[in-house]
């Protein structure tokens, strides 16, 4: 049972531990019971981040909470393989592939896999067991429960997750991917941690799947912690594709040494509410950071991205890059924050957060921040909520190009300056397949998943 | 380098407050404190109607339900409301104050400040307001004013007379309810100025307020009303300060500007209430709330702001376009230095269609300060074809300040362009260089650099508070960047 030695305060949110089940979550492993009941404190006090919340000023995370649903600590019987429900479907992309499902780490074998170059992957659980001096020494060093409640929760709740570990001076040659998969009859909330620690002059990319395989309202949380040690480099690529009552949140930290380099590019294409959090640290000099995001929506869904970048150090360079177009009563928010440290001199830092918006019902938010305590920096920030430029609808109309075809190239050129930015050639191809089907209003989902699509 | 950047640095921080010194008036105030006795007071010695104090009492106990704002990014020291006398003026002969009839001593202060008071100095051609503590003492070129219908008066003498006018706008685009500081001007406000143009009128001179904190231990709450007729037009323009006092001193003052169709305002602040010592003792606590609403069609109002001086800035001038068609503008230069805080910038909020908005902010930090620019440009449904271009610049003096931008934007109509630029740096080492090579002194071309950098704003002001605001600026900032 989980210890909650005082009596829960009359607060909406312990509805939510209330819900945690006698013996589930118990003994799983010492390190993750000992942090277990601090979050739960942590995050009677934090709560479900509210409409007050500065960094949740436009997504209203705790209603998705109020109604029922089931916390799964442990995975539930499983009576399917994953190859007969989901199959990824980008042909020419070879990637060692990895599933978590409903929050557990889908096991083949026992153990961590082990690759060639000392690579190891596999379950966070597992990788306690097996690497424990490994492990501890980087869990919980990014994110903290102090002042996120979300986290908090995540961090009382997840069990598993997906670990990964690329040992000094390892190039990968394949890209991990990892997918995440909801399945289940009820309405569950899955948390799931992971951790990626790659050590000196390796490199590595990781490609992570979000997809919800039936219909029910889940809601999902996964928090990843990636360290990236000096002269490595990194590349993360998101996607996530899920249906309208999907909740889909995201931590991702990032927490970058000297001279490391690290690119991420977050696509989401579907999703009832998604809030992706991404918090990077600078940690040591001359470190580059690349953030690249694209939102497409449609219908009533809802996406909310927040970027904190935090330069620690000096010469270190960042970059973010944020595109969104908003169709229907869509509605989209960007909070994006550079903090520039004292010291951090010879700073640059770039951010730019650009949208679209479609209809009268759609609606955008944006909010690029600059917080910089050093002098000798260069930062910029920029952002504009517009429409397609009618002088180059013009320009193709007056070419004997369909106005809806025109809109169509110039929607896909306005996406292809975030797509391009994929360094994974096949995985670029697919994905400028995927949005352009998904702005020809085609795509349900990467459309050979096995499962039906429901909406 | 590093030695002449510590010598040039120092000499700024040790640039004094000109207008820091203290005048011998004899003043009326009441205690210290505040409760509904000295809301009553205030209304009794200040001979008003009985709406006034109801007015007063409401927002009183408003205020009392409400907790200081802590979202801005400022260190705000704790305010103690029970230390602060609410209203002190002047001691008043009996009878209408000519100019003659007025204390020496104040006029002097005027004079030592450079604001013209005496009529005969008709080449300033400014009519001025002059407000000190509590209390308006002296407003000029009334009767000329009076001739073409325009109403210049202290806020005291419009309620008096003209309490129709003030009952139908007072409250009306900055509610009691509105925030903390608001609630508090509402309830113990002393004087101010009021400004009506009628229909049809372009006022042919600038209207000018002229603030100033004199006593001790008391705190400003100003209240400012300009209303513009159709088809009229405004020019007005504020100014500040205060003696160096070791402990903080509160200003917390409304402005409400009401723009009908095709009219126009222009209002212009160069604020320079003492900014505290170079190790940050004493100083304004700058707490104001100012709100202008572009009622009728194609209605225009234009802020400019030059902020050098206070303690801590809070202070978000905005405007409300709900006419088709209005324009609204806000240049703003905020400049910190020692241990000054600013947050300010400015909402601008599209209800109607075709509505245009610009903000250009400049913000300028050096020593220990730190200055955020904070803005809401918001477009609502209805809003079609809203424009909104922002530019929000920062430039850092020194590795010990600390230089925000907060942006918010929230877009409702799929018809709006908005946009929003910001860069931080500091003074391009190359810049110097180009002067350097050319025989400009390192400080001069600095003077030249930040006068560029800040001209876009200073272009906005009228010509006498240009010069003023640039001098100002000179002041701060000559050759503080090595």
């Amino acid at each position: 049972m989980i210890v909650v030695e005082e009596k829960l305060p009359k607060h909406p949110d312990t509805r939510i531990l209330e819900r945690f089940d006698d013996g589930t979550g118990k003994n799983i492993h010492p390190v993750l019971d000992r942090v277990r009941a601090t979050a739960l404190k942590d995050f009677k006090r934090l709560g479900i981040p509210a409409g007050k919340n500065e960094r949740y000023r436009y997504t209203a995370v705790g209603k998705l909470l109020d109604r029922p649903f089931v916390p799964l600590l442990h995975p539930h019987h499983r009576n399917f393989k994953v190859e007969e429900i989901f199959r990824c479907d980008i042909p020419t992309l070879d990637t060692l592939e990895f599933t978590v499902l409903n929050g557990f780490f889908f096991e083949e074998q026992e153990t961590l896999m082990e690759l060639p170059g000392g690579v190891l992957v596999g379950g966070l659980r597992q990788a306690l067991k097996q690497v424990p001096q490994l492990a501890e020494a980087y869990l919980d060093n990014l994110s903290n429960t102090v002042n996120d409640g979300l986290v908090a929760l995540n961090r009382a709740m997840a069990t598993d997750g997906f670990f990964m570990y690329v040992p000094d001076g390892m190039v990968m040659d394949k890209p991990v991917q990892l997918v995440n998969l909801v399945k289940d009859d009820e309405d569950i909330m899955v948390q799931h941690r992971s951790l990626v620690i790659l050590g000196k002059d390796a490199q590595a990319a990781l490609l992570i799947c979000d997809h919800a395989l039936s219909e029910q309202k889940f809601i999902s949380h996964g928090l990843m912690e990636v360290f990236v040690g000096e002269n490595s480099a990194m590349e993360i690529t998101k996607l996530q594709n899920e249906h309208n009552s999907m909740t889909d949140l995201s931590s991702l930290f990032i927490r970058q040494e000297r001279n490391s380099r690290v690119r991420t590019n977050t696509i989401s294409l579907h999703g009832g509410l998604i809030r992706n959090n991404l918090h990077v640290i600078l940690q040591g000099e001359g470190a580059e950071n690349q953030a690249y995001g694209l939102f497409l929506m449609d219908r009533k869904q809802h996406v909310d991205n927040s970027v904190f970048v935090d330069h620690a150090a000096p010469h270190c360079f960042s970059n973010q890059l944020y595109k969104g177009v908003l169709d229907d009563e869509a509605t989209g928010a960007f909070d994006g924050k550079i903090l520039v440290r004292p010291h951090a001199q010879k700073t640059e830092a770039f951010q730019v957060n650009k949208n679209i918006l479609l209809t009268d019902h759609a609606k955008m938010n944006t909010k690029p921040q600059l917080e910089i305590y050093a002098d000798d920096v260069k930062c910029t920030h920029g952002a504009t909520v517009g429409q397609l430029d009618e002088e180059a609808l013009f320009y193709l109309r007056s070419r004997g190009i369909h106005e809806y075809e025109a809109r169509m190239l110039l929607m896909y050129a306005f996406a292809h300056e975030v797509i391009r930015e994929i360094k994974i050639d096949p995985l670029q191809d697919r994905i400028h397949e995927l949005v352009d089907k998904r702005l020809h209003g085609e795509l349900p989902r990467c459309h050979t998943c096995l499962v039906d699509y429901h909406k | 380098m590093e030695k002449d950047q510590d010598k040039i640095l120092k000499n700024v921080t040790e640039n004094e407050y000109k207008y820091g010194f203290v005048s011998d008036i004899e003043m009326d105030s009441l205690p210290k404190g505040l409760n509904e006795e000295v809301i009553r007071q205030i209304w009794k010695l200040k001979q008003e109607p009985e709406w006034m104090l109801d007015f007063r009492l409401k927002a009183y106990r408003q205020w009392q339900k409400m907790v200081m704002p802590q979202w801005a990014h400022l260190q705000i020291p704790e305010i103690d409301y029970q230390n602060i006398i609410y209203y002190a003026t002047p001691k008043k002969k009996e009878g209408p104050a000519s100019l003659d009839e007025l204390d020496p001593e104040l006029i002097d202060t005027f004079n030592k400040l450079g604001i013209p008071l005496e009529e005969q100095e008709r080449l300033s051609g400014v009519a001025v307001d002059a407000v000190i503590d509590s209390q308006s003492v002296k407003t000029t070129f009334q009767e000329t004013l009076a001739e073409l219908g325009i109403i210049f008066c202290s806020m005291s003498d419009a309620i008096r007379d003209y309490p129709d006018l003030v009952k139908k706008y007072l409250g009306s685009v900055v509610p009691y309810s509105d925030n903390y500081f608001a609630a508090l001007n509402s309830a113990v406000f002393g004087d101010g100025s009021f400004a009506y143009i009628p229909k049809g009128i372009r006022c042919p001179m600038e209207l000018s307020t002229y603030f100033r904190i004199n006593l001790a231990d008391t705190g400003q709450f100003e209240r400012t009303l300009i209303v513009a007729e159709e088809d009229s037009y405004v020019s007005y323009l504020e100014g500040c300060t205060a003696p160096m006092r070791d402990e903080n001193q509160l200003h917390a003052a409304i402005v409400e500007i009401i723009v009908m169709d095709d009219a126009e305002v222009k209002y212009s602040t160069v604020q320079n209430w003492y900014p505290g010592n170079k190790e940050g003792k004493g100083g304004i606590y700058n707490f104001v709330t100012k709100r202008g609403i572009c009622k009728g069609n194609n209605s225009k109002l234009s802020w400019t702001q030059v902020e050098t001086g206070s303690a801590i800035t809070w202070k978000y001038p905005s405007t409300i376009l709900k006419g088709d068609n209005a324009i609204a503008e806000f240049y703003s230069v905020a400049l910190t230095n020692n241990y000054q805080q600013a947050d300010t910038g400015t909402k601008m909020i599209h209800i109607g269609k075709n509505t245009r908005s610009t903000i250009i902010s400049k913000g300028i930090s050096a020593g220990n300060s730190n200055n955020s620019y904070r803005g809401l440009v918001k477009v609502m449904k209805k809003a079609e074809n809203a424009r909104n271009y922002s530019q929000c610049d920062s430039l850092l003096i020194g590795d010990q300040c600390g230089a925000h931008t907060f942006p918010y934007l929230e877009v409702d109509n799929k018809s709006a362009v908005v946009e929003h630029e910001a860069t931080t740096s500091k003074i391009g080492e190359d810049q110097l260089f180009y002067c350097n090579q050319r025989g400009i002194s390192t400080e001069d071309a600095i003077g030249m650099i930040v006068n560029g950098y800040a001209r876009e704003v200073l272009n906005q002001l009228p010509m006498e508070f240009a010069v003023e605001a640039q001098k100002l600026l000179q002041i701060s900032l000559e050759g503080s960047v090595g």
